[in-house]
Parts: C-alpha cells; structure tokens; sequence
C-alpha cells in the first residue's frame, strides 16, 4: 500500500541516521548521504552545516581512560581516529638489548622480548625517529637504559625459612631496577626529566643465587604498525549510541520480561494508573544482547536500532601519555597525512 | 603518489604508505562532493601497503580538482573536531 509522505520521510529519516538490528541482521549499515541519493536532501559537503551539528562531550575521565561522544561525524572519519590511535601514534619503547652477562634461566630472546613490551615514561615528542641503518643511535633519538642485578643468599635468614623473600636478596627482577643511563647531552636536553618505566612493579625474571643479568637497552621511537610495544594506547575503541523504541505501550508481567531483557537500567517500570508501564529510561547503558528477540509477544513491540553519527569513544592508555593528548596528537597525525598528499599534489606535475 | 588514467575526468592516483585509516576517510569526504561520479578505493594486495583511489567525475572537471578538495576538506574537519575535542576537555575539567 502507498505510505503517505509524512511517513515516507520518517522512514527515509531512518534509512539515513538509525542502524536497525533486525532479529537476523542488521540493516541500513553503510552511510548513504551522499549527493544525489535522496532527492529533497541536502547532502553535499558544507562545512558550516559540519560545524555547527558537530560536537564532543567528555563523559568520564580518570587517570589513564577517557570516555568521551563524538557526535556528528561519520563512520569512515571516526574509525579513522581509532586506527590512528592504536597503531600511528609514536612512543618510546626498547627495541635493542645489549646483553652482557645473563646467567639466569630467563632466555636471551625472551629477556629481550619482555624488555621491549615495558611502557616507558618518555614523552616521544622531544625525540627524533632513528634513521634507517644507523646502528649506534644518537642522543636525539636514543633512551639508554640499564639493568644490572645479581642474586645472592641472605645470610642472615632463618635455617628452616622456605620463604624466597627471605633466603635470598633481588630474586625477583622488577622494572624499578632499570635505570636510565644519559646519553652524550642528554641531562642538558633534559634537566627535570626522570625517564623510567610507567610500572615500577613489572617482573621481568626471577633469580635464584649465583645468577646475574647485566644489560644495556637502546630505547627508540616506533609506531603500533611496525611492533605492537610501540603501540601507546592499552585499548581505543567505540561503539555508537543504542536507540531502542517501543512501538506499543506494554504492561503489566510483559513490562517486566522486558525490563529482564535488556541491561539493567535501560527499561524502568512506572506505576501508571495502577498499571505497571514499560519505559526507555537510559539506552546509553545497554549492550544489546538481542534478548528480547527470543520471546516471541515482545519481538515485534520493540525496534532496536542505533543512532548512525553518535560514537561513544572509549580511550585507555598505557601511561606513557594521557589519554586527551593521545587523542590530539591522533587528530593531528591524520591532518599531517593530508598535508602529506596535498604538498605532494602541488609539488609534482601531474601528467 | 602516482597517476594515470585515459583523460582528466577519470584518474587513478596509486598512494603509497596508506591503508584503510586514510583511504576511507578519503573517500568519504570526496564521495559528499557533488561533481564526483564515481568514487572508490581499494588495497591492491594486503602485504604491500598502498592503494588504488580512483574518482571520476561528471562533467568535464579535471579529477584532480576533487582530490585536492577532499584533502582540504578532511584537513578542515580534523582542525575542527581537535578544537571542539580541546575545547570540550578544558571546559570538563574546569566544571569538575
């Protein structure tokens, strides 16, 4: 049957902002704005019109996460964002080991490995990239740590003690015995500085007597695409807004089957005239499990959906940065890639 | 970054050390451009890291017109969305 026009454009309403979770799928998944698609929008690029439906709210902050809604912005730019952040923003992290005594049963190639995936506390903008095949590191871009223990008996422990704390001094190898070695300049470059790992409580070995381990650790500046140590972020994701409507007012035990479906907190149930009422109270909260699809009265009472340009971003950093600037510094490494391409586009004739 | 294509409506530009983190965004803000026809990009082989971005355009524009458009465009929105971010993040703290 024809729809009437009001009703044509809600639903085209919904084609363009909602993503529908269906019972077996999801429909309406990719950006259809574009110019030219629907007749009666304006689709093409203004910036204004960006600008001004355009906005970020930081929900949350603590001292290593940030929370924080990007609305207004598409899919494409917003994935951007979180593939830059996990894998294109610089740290510092020890990528050569020089190992000059290791007597303990922690392998060479393991020892090193560990090393490398220790975050560092070193803001990777004041230093340089290495350059290709230079094998001795300069003091712009170089962070040289050192790692000299050795484990021996405690004299004074009780005969009977079984306890390793006790019979033994250094058994365990902890981040805090890594020490920063300057390099060349580096205590004029940095004065204040105090370079050492984020954690001084990561075990790296144990030790039992006799055992000994004497390295020196090159620290250079990498990015998450060419290692995962490098990578600053411990996880950056987003997920987009839950809408969920209810197509029909629902009462009484079928208000509380659905409250059951979702998670707690998103349905609340109102006393309305004695009936019990089902309402949305927080869809933000929910993670959509689909319950309600498997009970066959409520299936059809409800749409799930959720809202196309709203991105809930949620950032945790290791603690090498905090999570705002892993965020600016994100953004500012797309806008260099795009500046990148255009001085490349003026530079070169194209033929 | 190359180019070739048979005239100036329908290039081909071949961008080096790029993947999906440029390349979508990239084509999205130049798929809002009205005078683009056809735009798409795709990741020749997974192990080399570059991609095929090809826009063609209607009328008689020359597809590098577009290219550059999208780039700005995209430089202009991530200038804007650092500035709400920086913006929203001060007022936050200020507020707590």
């Amino acid at each position: 049957p024809p729809i009437a026009p009001m009703a044509a454009r809600r639903s085209t309403d919904e084609m363009r902002d909602r993503v529908v979770l269906g019972e077996f799928g999801v429909r309406n998944v990719h950006t259809t704005d574009f110019p030219g698609n629907y007749p009666g929008y304006e689709d093409a690029w203004d910036q204004r019109r960006f600008e001004e439906a355009f906005r970020v709210d930081v929900i949350r902050e603590e001292e290593d996460s940030l929370e924080f809604d990007m609305v207004g912005i598409d899919a494409a730019i917003a994935n951007a964002f979180r593939r830059i952040l996990l894998a294109e923003v610089p740290t510092m992290a020890v990528e050569k080991v020089f190992v000059y005594n290791n007597t303990s049963i922690v392998q060479d190639e393991i020892l090193a490995h560990r090393l490398g995936l220790i975050p560092i506390r070193a803001d990777p903008r004041l230093f340089e990239y290495r350059n290709q095949g230079d094998q001795e590191g300069t003091e712009i871009d170089t962070l040289q740590f050192q790692l000299k223990i050795k484990c021996k008996r405690n004299p004074q422990a009780a005969k009977e003690s079984s306890d390793p704390d006790e019979l033994y001094f250094n058994h365990k190898v902890y981040s805090k015995h890594m020490t920063w070695v300057p390099l060349g300049n580096q205590t004029d470059l940095f004065p204040d500085a105090n370079f050492r790992p984020v954690h001084d409580d990561i075990l790296i070995a144990l030790l039992r007597p006799g055992q000994e381990i004497d390295v020196l650790m090159h620290c250079v500046k990498g990015i998450g695409k060419d290692h995962a140590k490098f990578s600053p972020v411990a996880t950056a994701s987003y997920r987009l807004l839950p809408d969920i409507t209810l197509l029909q007012p629902i009462e009484d035990e079928a208000a509380e089957t659905l409250q059951k479906c979702f998670s707690p907190g998103v349905i609340e149930i109102q006393n309305i005239n004695g009936k019990k009422v089902a309402r949305v109270a927080n869809a933000r909260l929910d993670t959509f499990s689909r319950e309600v699809f498997r009970h066959e009265g409520l299936k059809n009472l409800v749409r799930l959906a959720r809202v196309r340009n709203h991105y809930i971003f949620s950032v945790e950093s290791t603690g090498i940065l905090p999570p705002d600037v892993l965020v600016s510094e994100a953004i500012k490494i797309l806008m260099g890639k795009c500046q990148r391409f255009l001085s490349e586009l003026d530079s070169v004739p194209m033929e | 970054i190359q180019a070739d294509g048979t005239d100036g409506n329908c290039v081909t530009f071949v961008l080096h050390d790029e993947d999906h983190t440029l390349g979508n965004s990239l084509r999205y803000m130049v798929m809002k451009n009205p005078d683009v026809e056809f735009c798409g990009y795709c990741i020749t082989h997974p192990s080399e890291s570059k991609i095929n971005f090809r826009i063609q355009t209607r009328g008689s524009l020359p597809a590098v017109e577009p290219f550059r458009k999208g780039l700005n465009d995209l430089m202009a929105v991530c200038q804007h969305v650092l500035n709400t971010f920086e913006s929203s993040v001060k007022e936050f703290r200020a507020q707590k």
